[in-house]
């Protein structure tokens, strides 16, 4: 039972404030992910629960235990970093073996369970070779099996997918997912890849600047992002966001262009009134390639040219032109369309968004 | 002829030119180390000649008999010397490696006041030539009433030494990825073990290159060393080399018998480490 409380946790250096007091509850067996772009505080977060870092101010409890003043060996967690950090001089058996041999656990019992974790890895075949003889992805799964050999309470991820390549990246991504339906233990992944994010964790935390922005699940941070910028960061390609004023039940853009407002903000609104209107690519399609699930009343067809395409052959995203920028919206079953042809797109109001210009926060409430 | 085989007999006559550049190289390098040998073989008159007699003519070991037959029948005391400069050279080498091991992975891996200023100063001091400090050392032991001694001798070269330590191995230090030591302490070491078990290991060649250059320093100074020692007590080999002049004379065979004796168990160290000094063997540690 290894649940992780980070309570009002402040890191400095010197007088340089990093993490501005976070609140974060980890439930056990939780898979969540710590995302954000770089400098968000994100890794500083995860160096801290993992007591590579001092804690300026705040508490962390694993297990409802502080370890604020605990060496990370007392903490009983694993990490697999970024850079792998296999020890060189060591063959994977013995990497994989070295946190038993530390504790001073008997040959049989170091041998039995650095099998059990090749196996599971399948690294059985490499056990007698050097890290420097293994691929990328080799070794990622050599440090994940030291972090598996441990048993912990809790595994810390420091990006660990950011030295791999694509297709390498989606394979270890499965086997993250596979291992912790296996191991069961509280996992918390630090990523600046919120694909990563949100196809691993139960719960997705998204940092900037030091502070939460908001914490839920992948559905609930791409569905109803609190603020425009977990709204910008959560999806690809991103969410179309611009701002605009509200006039007369229409959303008017700088370029005079408008929308009608969706039904669900327009009790929420006064005539005047400054807003950031986001809609996702996925709710603008050229009338007939897309799905529409909101109501009739919220389907706003308009005529506009297209900018340019980028056919991906299941679907095409058709940049166009509006308000002086160019919006993405998606095509599904696609045909193919002309740079500057006008077409004609459904937008899907009833899944935009309205934010606050100034505050960024979200007006659905 | 065809470009191709224009391209091959080109190719063939630089490979040529490339090894006959590197034998005359070597033979630069190499020939006052042979003619030292040839001339410990060889008759005075031989070594003197003019012009230069390059094949030996009268070859035979008697330098290096004479040189052990002790003192009064044409030798010097050179089991004493022998010792000394063993006794001085790894005494004086084991400190500076240690404290060269501590300074350099304080530099390679804390933050601290004042840090690159310390660092600065150390590599200024070896802007100063040792013979500078010859004088001021002599004084300073003399009236200590530690001159002619081990002692004198290790103090000495552990602060020679131990400035180009501390450098050479915070390099070392520095190519240790930090993450390695901060791995080992998730996987259950302490401070103290995550160093012995990995970044030691890692940076063991670094540390032993040092161990030779300070080795070899020691082993081999002479400005300082025929300054602070007097007597058998602490003389080192090459102080003991003049031992073979005289008011008239210089035995030049003699000398060069002992110049050989020296050589030997340098070479020898030199040659058993050098194969420990295994580069890239941090390879493969982080990254693809």
């Amino acid at each position: 039972m290894a649940p992780v409380t980070l309570r009002k946790l402040v890191k400095r250096y010197g007088t340089h404030e990093v993490v501005h007091g976070i609140d974060l509850e980890v439930k056990d067996r939780e898979f969540i992910a710590l995302v954000g772009p770089s400098g968000c505080g994100k890794s500083t977060t995860l160096r801290m629960i993992a007591g590579l870092e001092d804690i300026s101010d705040g508490v962390i409890e694993i297990g409802g235990q502080p370890v604020n003043d605990l060496p990370p060996r007392s903490r009983n967690i694993s990490m697999v970093f970024q850079s792998y950090a296999l020890y060189p001089h060591m063959t994977v058996g013995e990497n994989m073996g070295f946190s038993l041999k530390i504790a001073g656990k008997g040959q049989d019992e170091i041998r039995a369970r650095v099998a059990e974790a090749a196996a599971i890895l399948d690294l059985a075949p490499y056990l007698e070779r050097r890290p420097s003889q293994l691929s990328g992805g080799q070794r990622q799964r050599v440090a994940m099996g030291r972090a598996i050999v441990r048993n912990p309470d809790v595994f810390l991820f420091d990006e660990p997918l950011s030295n791999l390549d694509a297709k390498l990246r989606t394979q270890v991504r499965t086997e993250i997912k596979k291992l912790h339906a296996r191991v069961q233990s509280t996992m918390i992944y630090v990523t600046h890849d919120q694909v990563e994010a949100m196809t691993l964790s139960d719960r997705i935390v998204i940092m900037r600047d030091g502070y939460i922005e908001q914490v839920g699940t992948p559905e609930d941070v791409f569905q109803l992002p609190r603020t425009k910028f977990v709204a910008g960061f959560i999806g690809s390609p991103p969410m179309n966001l611009d701002d605009a004023t509200v006039d007369e039940g229409k959303l008017v853009f700088e370029s005079g262009q408008s929308l009608p407002i969706p039904t669900q903000f327009r009790s929420k609104l006064h005539a005047g009134q400054k807003v950031t209107f986001g809609i996702r690519p996925d709710d603008i399609y050229p009338t007939g390639h897309g799905i529409h699930a909101g109501t009739a009343e919220n389907l706003y067809e308009v005529e506009l040219p297209v900018a340019i395409t980028e056919p991906l052959g299941n679907e095409t995203l058709v940049f166009i032109k509006f308000n002086g920028k160019e919006w993405i919206s998606r095509m599904l079953n696609p045909r193919k369309l002309e740079t500057g042809e006008m077409v004609r797109l459904s937008f899907d109001l009833s899944r935009a968004h309205l934010f606050h210009s100034g505050t960024g926060q979200t007006l659905r409430d | 002829m065809d470009t191709n085989t224009l391209h091959r007999i080109k190719k063939r006559l630089l490979s040529v030119a490339h090894i006959l550049g590197l034998f005359i190289a070597m033979l630069i390098i190499c020939l006052p180390g042979l003619w030292i040998v040839l001339s410990s073989l060889r008759p005075t008159v031989e070594i003197m000649a003019k012009p230069a007699i390059w094949i030996p003519q009268d070859v035979s070991l008697d330098a290096y008999r004479a040189m052990f037959s002790g003192v009064g029948s044409g030798g010097i005391p050179v089991w004493n010397y022998f010792r000394n400069s063993l006794v001085i050279s790894v005494t004086s080498t084991i400190i500076a490696v240690a404290i060269g091991m501590s300074g350099g992975y304080a530099f390679a891996r804390y933050r601290f006041r004042a840090k690159s200023a310390i660092f600065l100063g150390f590599m200024l001091t070896r802007a100063v030539p040792g013979i500078a400090l010859s004088l001021p050392l002599f004084m300073l032991f003399a009236r200590t009433g530690i001159i002619d001694t081990h002692f004198a001798m290790i103090l000495t070269y552990v602060a020679l030494n131990v400035p180009f330590t501390i450098w050479l191995i915070d390099g070392f230090f520095r190519q240790v990825p930090k993450d390695l030591a901060e791995a080992a302490q998730i996987d259950g070491c302490t401070r103290w073990q995550a160093f012995w078990q990995v970044e030691f290991p890692l940076a063991g060649p670094g540390i032993a290159s040092a161990g030779i250059f300070a080795f070899l320093t020691s082993w081999n100074e002479y400005a300082l060393a025929s300054q602070i020692t007097r007597s058998i007590n602490s003389k080192t080999l090459p102080v003991g080399l003049l031992d073979y002049t005289s008011e008239f004379t210089i035995d030049w065979r003699g000398m060069c018998a002992l110049a050989v004796v020296m050589i030997v168990p340098a070479l020898t160290l030199t040659f058993i480490i050098q194969k420990h000094l295994v580069g890239g063997l941090t390879f493969g540690a982080v990254k693809g």
